[in-house]
């Protein structure tokens, strides 16, 4: 897992040093709105909307599949509706969408399986109008999983594609 | 080393016995269901020069773990002895042998020298007939390698009494595990088909998966995370360096397999989600598409005589087995029983293939007939998978997956009869086995 925190914290840099120029005067607001009303913690606020971490946290960066299914769910479509969204509107970043298996399923078929559902998100986020240079896919078969209980409470979480916003396009 | 140990190796006719090599009654069909184990007794092989008593001890053991390992042998303990063996020319006191129902009787000689040199001689004696079972043997290596020597050694007994061949003197290939499963650690290792000697051949830092032996025995094909994406390495074990295969701009490359001409591998390419099987020539470089069904195709597996490929694919909606020629063209259908069937792979005999097979919630390994006929399950348990074949084809290795949070993989073996599940011990998790052939 360390090497997707490591992006993670990469791209929250680069964000901020990508607000800072273009959106200057708004920068300034902000600040000013936050001194004049100190009782607001600003810790409280959350994530900015342009960040990888409200995409993770606000938008939603995942979509889970039915057992040996690659086909997406209303309930993952409209995830991906918000994501292609946000991807839209923050058109300097890239994705990489990893597909993901629960344990029950041999090694290298679930590692085709994963490619499947990450391959699944990709071509909806692309219906979407998201540029395909900008989304990589990558299975890590039943190799990463985030839930290790045996069941099938577990295993839902675990039949997943997660789409990993990295650095911008231009760094 | 072990190249270096298999360079000074050789094997010489000691002398011819009397009444020639006989095939008495000391012999075991493995193919038969039930079998009760033959004793045998192995008093230690004799030290025939000063400082080589330590090697007679430690030969003589492994040679008996090496048979006993089997389920065909019972080891007669040293305590019952009536005889002792302190010469390896003197006749051999057979009353006293059957006296405490030895069937079969390994004695043996070693000789050392101050510079690690290290020779090995040993008889087999059929007890009950009289007489000894073949010639003597004699071999000569370092005290370094006298593991392998001692396996050699039990390989020679094996074959004799069974009329099968070997597979002592072997080595496993594998995936050695270390920490929780949200947050597992990946290495290939390497071992002694019994798990000794563990060598490590990568490190932690990118996931491996799924090695494969080359038909000699000194590559390992695998695929690696190293580039942040799945590729198809190769890696030579002499000298542990490696080379990455296909590095195209397909999602990913995965389950590389050597033909039995070590010339040329075939794997798995997935392009947008769709995973098809190629072939790599390794020596110019062409890759040839072999598969062209939208499903998935994965874990091939060459017949012995390179003709034919086994592999898997969900074409049917299901992950079932298919055999295609070698070249690509027309697949049937081999798998016809209920649940999926995946990571086929075809015995080094030509005879079985085995597989991973799931159903109702249980995974099985098992083998069937090439026509996909005699299918048998030789395990059940929660997650069985990955089958690997001894070199003689008898004997498959596999892994199995505890249940649960504190769930851990490690590696066991099974006969082809399904006798004798044992667990082969490694240092921490293991998984993904592949058995060498024979030294």
């Amino acid at each position: 897992m360390t090497p997707i925190k490591a992006l993670i914290l990469g791209a929250a840099t680069l964000s901020i040093a990508a607000c800072t120029n273009p959106n200057r005067f708004d920068n300034e607001v902000d600040l000013s709105a936050t001194r004049a009303a100190p009782a607001v913690d600003p810790a409280s606020l959350g994530p900015a909307p342009n960040t990888p971490e409200y995409f993770q946290q606000t938008v939603g960066d995942r979509v889970l599949f039915e057992v040996d299914q690659s086909t997406l769910t209303a309930q993952g479509r409209a995830i991906l509706d918000a994501q292609a969204a946000w991807l839209t509107t923050n058109s300097d970043y890239v994705a990489i969408i990893e597909g993901h298996a629960d344990e029950q399923g041999t090694r290298e078929y679930n590692l085709a399986l994963g490619a499947r559902r990450s391959n699944a998100v990709k071509e909806y986020l692309v219906s979407k109008g998201i540029s395909d240079s900008r989304l990589r896919v990558v299975s890590y078969g039943k190799e990463r999983p985030i839930e290790i209980c045996s069941e099938e409470a577990c295993y839902a979480k675990n039949r997943r594609a997660v789409t990993i916003i990295s650095g911008g396009l231009t760094s | 080393m072990m190249t270096r140990v298999l360079a000074a190796m050789m094997a010489l006719m000691l002398s011819v016995s009397a009444g020639l090599a006989q095939n008495g009654p000391l012999r075991i069909e493995i193919t038969e269901g039930v079998i009760e184990p033959v004793p045998f007794a192995a008093p230690a092989f004799v030290a025939e020069t000063a400082g080589a008593g330590e090697w007679g001890q430690r030969i003589a053991q492994v040679v008996a773990d090496d048979l006993v390992g089997t389920g065909l042998f019972r080891q007669i303990g040293q305590q019952a002895f009536i005889s002792q063996v302190t010469s390896f020319q003197s006749p051999v006191a057979y009353a006293d042998w059957k006296a405490i129902n030895a069937q079969a009787l390994i004695t043996g000689a070693v000789q050392t020298d101050g510079a690690g040199n290290l020779v090995v001689k040993f008889r087999v004696y059929d007890v009950f007939a009289g007489g000894e079972l073949g010639a003597g043997l004699q071999f000569a290596g370092t005290t370094e390698g006298w593991r392998r020597m001692a396996h050699k050694v039990a390989d020679a007994v094996y074959s004799r009494i069974t009329g099968e061949g070997g597979y002592f003197d072997s080595r496993v290939v594998f995936v050695s595990e270390a920490g929780p499963k949200d947050d597992r650690r990946k290495r290939l290792g390497i071992m002694d088909y019994d798990g000794a000697n563990v060598q490590y051949l990568t490190d932690s830092r990118a996931l491996v998966l799924a090695p494969r032996f080359s038909p000699t025995g000194d590559r390992v094909l695998y695929t690696s995370y190293e580039s942040g994406f799945p590729r198809i390495k190769v890696l030579d074990i002499g000298s542990v360096q490696s080379r990455t295969l296909e590095q195209g701009d397909a999602t990913m490359s995965f389950a590389p397999r050597f033909a039995p001409d070590g010339r040329s591998v075939v794997y798995s390419l997935t392009t947008g989600g769709n995973t098809d099987l190629y072939k790599l020539d390794l020596g110019s470089g062409a890759t040839t598409r072999l598969t062209s069904a939208p499903g998935i195709e994965t874990a091939p597996s060459y017949a012995p005589d390179g003709s034919r490929i086994v592999f898997e694919s969900d074409r049917s909606g299901t992950q079932q087995l298919y055999i295609m020629p070698a070249g690509g063209g027309e697949a049937q259908r081999i798998s016809f029983g209920d649940g999926r069937y995946g990571t086929p792979v075809w015995s080094p005999r030509g005879d079985l293939i085995a597989f991973t097979k799931q159903s109702k919630g249980r995974f099985h390994i098992g083998v069937m007939r090439v026509d996909g006929s005699e299918e048998r399950l030789l395990t059940a348990s929660f997650l069985d998978e990955g089958p690997t074949w001894a070199p003689n084809g008898r004997v498959i290795m596999f892994a199995r997956e505890t249940q649960g949070a504190q769930g851990t993989s490690s590696l066991y073996s099974v006969d082809v009869s399904g006798r004798n599940l044992k667990r082969v011990r490694t240092p921490d998790g293991a998984s993904d086995p592949s058995w060498s052939p024979l030294q």
